[in-house]
């Protein structure tokens, strides 16, 4: 460590800098952007100095969008509203299922395991559209089209793989021994499970929960087919500002900006669950 | 069950299907007396800690029967077997510190606190850990965890104690002392236990028995001086005994009231016939090959012997290690006194019949053991 000259050191330090400068400059100017008015944005050259005005946050949460062709009703908040439920719901269907499910498929070896579980992760190998449509059909006829409960079902498809591929390879990487040593002492296998395996693999669930729920968040596909204007989360909500007089950036900016809020006050929050799990690192000598 | 704690019958284990994957446990029977300490002895890979995962309820057996207490068990899951186990990796549970780790199992039993704290710090101040209670098993040495382990398993109250290498982490004063008192603990309380260990000394200082595994195979299930004494077969011969035995093939020829052993090397030594009892006569003619052992301290220097070059003379603070070129092969013999002899000298070396070891060249298993040759 102490051979690095200060030479590599530097170019280092750059490199870095310019990484972190690729990936934070989109989101820096979609900050910026979220402060003006479309006029601003769309003038040229561009220029970050500019008057900034709250009008766009304005029009959100009031759901008035004034356009050069008149004011147009938008439903921003509840689509944000729709989003986290949606997102946090589906986590939680697919937490409750997958974490049983993936101490399975990581302890306990029988015939096809290996197979289900390959099964399970290839949903997310097909395209969504492959399985949306038989599925707009079976919801119709069972009156689960345009509703929550239904959408979170089709959640599962990205949400459940997910979790139980990761959460797995946690429960497969806690020693057998350790639980043996604690099932010898006269607990359950139950017991067992709740005292010593799900503690182990805390960071693992908090690291497949907050992707799961991110990658909820993101879809768009799936309520854009299945749910009605009620029920669409922001990502298909974002479609009303395109509308007849252009594509209204500074509500679009606006709107991106509160529906990060949410992953990243999670993301934040999990943090701490991953960080304790890498310093528990020593579980795995 | 007459006595018997634990009754192996004729079990299996294979890792993967019966009949393929590996047979890591083969046909193993013994039975194990209440109060009884049993070392389990054999080279790395042969099954010890198998057999103890069996017994234990961690790994199915493939074929046979485990006996606890009386009762079948070989189906029930860990739980209901009440044994206890230290384990090879230690697997202490990383959230919690030492002193939870070793009480956990009587806390769950909802015993007094009082009593728990009590039985902590006496198992611990056996074991010298009583300083690192409170610490976290990830900032522990490797014997400190494995000692924590150990008292683990032995504050509980169990039918029967398996001990996976106990004390191989620590150092020989440490291992020495910690012996001592471990055995007292386990005698005291009339304590059963199978432990695992690489040290031949520690197997002999604290086992009632000592069983000594090969290839899965249980080779021999005796005391430690039966075991020295009498070795059924060419492993345990020169498996236990340190340094090992010397063995050689011979042929053996009668010739005029005198029984001659023909070495590889074309050294022969030459005993009266009447030096042996008539049926190991008759055995060894009818061989006409065997192998024969020898331990070390046992070789002796006289003039009537047959000649070996010395190849090196090591003094070990208390005995003389010589080895010697002889019959095509080495022989090691130890003497208690400081031996004058240095490389390249020539001497000449006997064995008494008393005190060979004869061994059927095909199967191994022993024909007949040193004193009962006369
Ligand atoms: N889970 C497993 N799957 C497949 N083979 C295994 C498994 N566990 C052990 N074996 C094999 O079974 C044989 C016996 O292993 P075991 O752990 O019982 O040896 P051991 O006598 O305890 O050795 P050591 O002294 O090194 O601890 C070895 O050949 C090992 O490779
Ligand atoms: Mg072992």
């Amino acid at each position: 460590m102490d051979q690095t000259s200060t030479l590599e050191k530097v170019l280092r330090r750059v490199a870095i800098s310019l990484v972190i400068l690729f990936f934070m400059f989109p989101i820096f100017w979609i900050v910026l952007m979220s402060f003006q008015t479309n006029e601003t944005i769309l003038r040229v050259p561009p220029s970050v100095i500019f008057e900034p005005t709250l009008s766009n946050y304005v029009a959100l949460v009031t759901g008035k969008l004034e356009t050069q062709a008149g004011t147009l009703e938008i439903n921003f908040m509840s689509n944000l509203w729709n989003s986290l439920f949606l997102s946090a719901g589906s986590v939680a269907v697919g937490l409750i299922l997958g974490i049983p499910a993936a101490y399975a498929f990581g302890r306990i070896k029988f015939r096809g395991s290996e197979d289900i579980a390959f099964t399970l992760l290839s949903f997310r190998f097909a395209p969504p559209l492959l399985v949306l449509l038989p599925l707009t059909i079976y919801f119709q006829k069972i009156g689960l089209a345009d509703t929550y409960f239904g959408l979170i079902w089709v959640y599962q498809l990205i949400v459940l793989p997910l979790i139980l591929w990761i959460v797995r390879g946690y429960f497969e990487d806690i020693p057998a021994d350790i639980e043996y040593a604690y099932r010898i002492a006269g607990h359950s296998w139950f017991s067992t499970f709740r005292t010593v395996a799900l503690p182990l693999a805390m960071p693992g669930i908090a690291a497949a929960g907050l992707l799961a729920f991110i990658f909820a968040w993101n879809n768009f596909i799936f309520a854009l087919v299945l749910a009605s204007a009620d029920k669409q989360p922001v990502t298909v909500g974002a479609l009303a500002f395109v509308t007849a007089s252009g594509i209204q950036y500074g509500q679009v900016a606006a709107g991106i900006v509160l529906s990060i809020l949410p992953t990243l006050a999670l993301a934040l929050y999990a943090q701490r669950y991953l960080v304790e799990g890498l310093s528990l690192g020593a579980v795995k000598g | 069950m007459n006595g018997a704690v634990l009754r192996l019958e004729n079990v299996d284990k294979f890792y993967g299907a019966v009949g393929q994957g590996v047979h890591a446990v083969r046909n193993v029977s013994m039975d194990v007396g209440q109060g009884d300490i049993i070392a389990l002895l054999g080279s790395s890979g042969c099954g010890k800690t198998s057999t103890l995962r069996m017994i234990a309820g961690f790994e199915e057996t493939s074929r046979g029967k485990i006996h606890l207490s009386g009762r079948e068990v070989q189906t029930l899951p860990p739980v209901r077997r009440h044994v206890a186990m230290a384990f090879e990796g230690y697997s202490l549970y990383p959230t919690v510190n030492v002193r939870d780790n070793i009480a956990f199992a009587l806390k769950a039993q909802r015993l007094p606190r009082a009593e728990v704290d009590a039985k902590v710090t006496e198992v611990t101040k056996m074991l010298e850990i009583d300083d690192i209670l409170e610490r976290m098993p990830n900032s522990l040495s490797g014997g400190q965890q494995q000692r924590a382990s150990l008292a683990r398993a032995l504050i509980r109250d169990a039918d029967l104690y398996l001990l996976d290498e106990p004390m191989g982490q620590l150092e020989p004063q440490l291992r020495t002392l910690l012996r001592g008192r471990l055995k007292h603990f386990i005698k005291e309380r009339g304590m059963t236990a199978i432990l695992v260990t690489h040290d031949q000394t520690e197997a002999n200082a604290l086992a009632d028995e000592i069983a000594v595994m090969e290839d899965g195979v249980l080779q021999q299930f005796a005391s430690p001086a039966e075991l020295k004494e009498r070795p059924a077969n060419l492993f345990t011969g020169t498996f236990v005994g340190e340094p090992p035995m010397n063995v050689f093939p011979v042929s053996v020829e009668s010739k005029a009231e005198r029984l001659v052993l023909r070495f590889e090397g074309g050294q022969c030594l030459n005993y009266p016939e009447s030096a042996f009892a008539a049926e190991v006569r008759a055995a060894l003619i009818a061989n006409g090959r065997v192998v024969i052992g020898v331990r070390p301290y046992a070789v002796r220097r006289s003039e009537a012997g047959a000649p070996a070059n010395v190849l090196t003379n090591q003094w070990l603070g208390d005995q003389s290690h010589i080895s010697a070129s002889f019959a095509n092969s080495t022989i090691v013999l130890v003497e208690h006194d400081r031996a004058r002899v240095a490389i390249g000298d020539r001497i000449m070396i006997e064995l008494s019949p008393t005190d060979l070891h004869v061994f059927d060249p095909e199967s191994g298993m022993a024909i007949s053991h040193g004193r009962e040759l006369t």
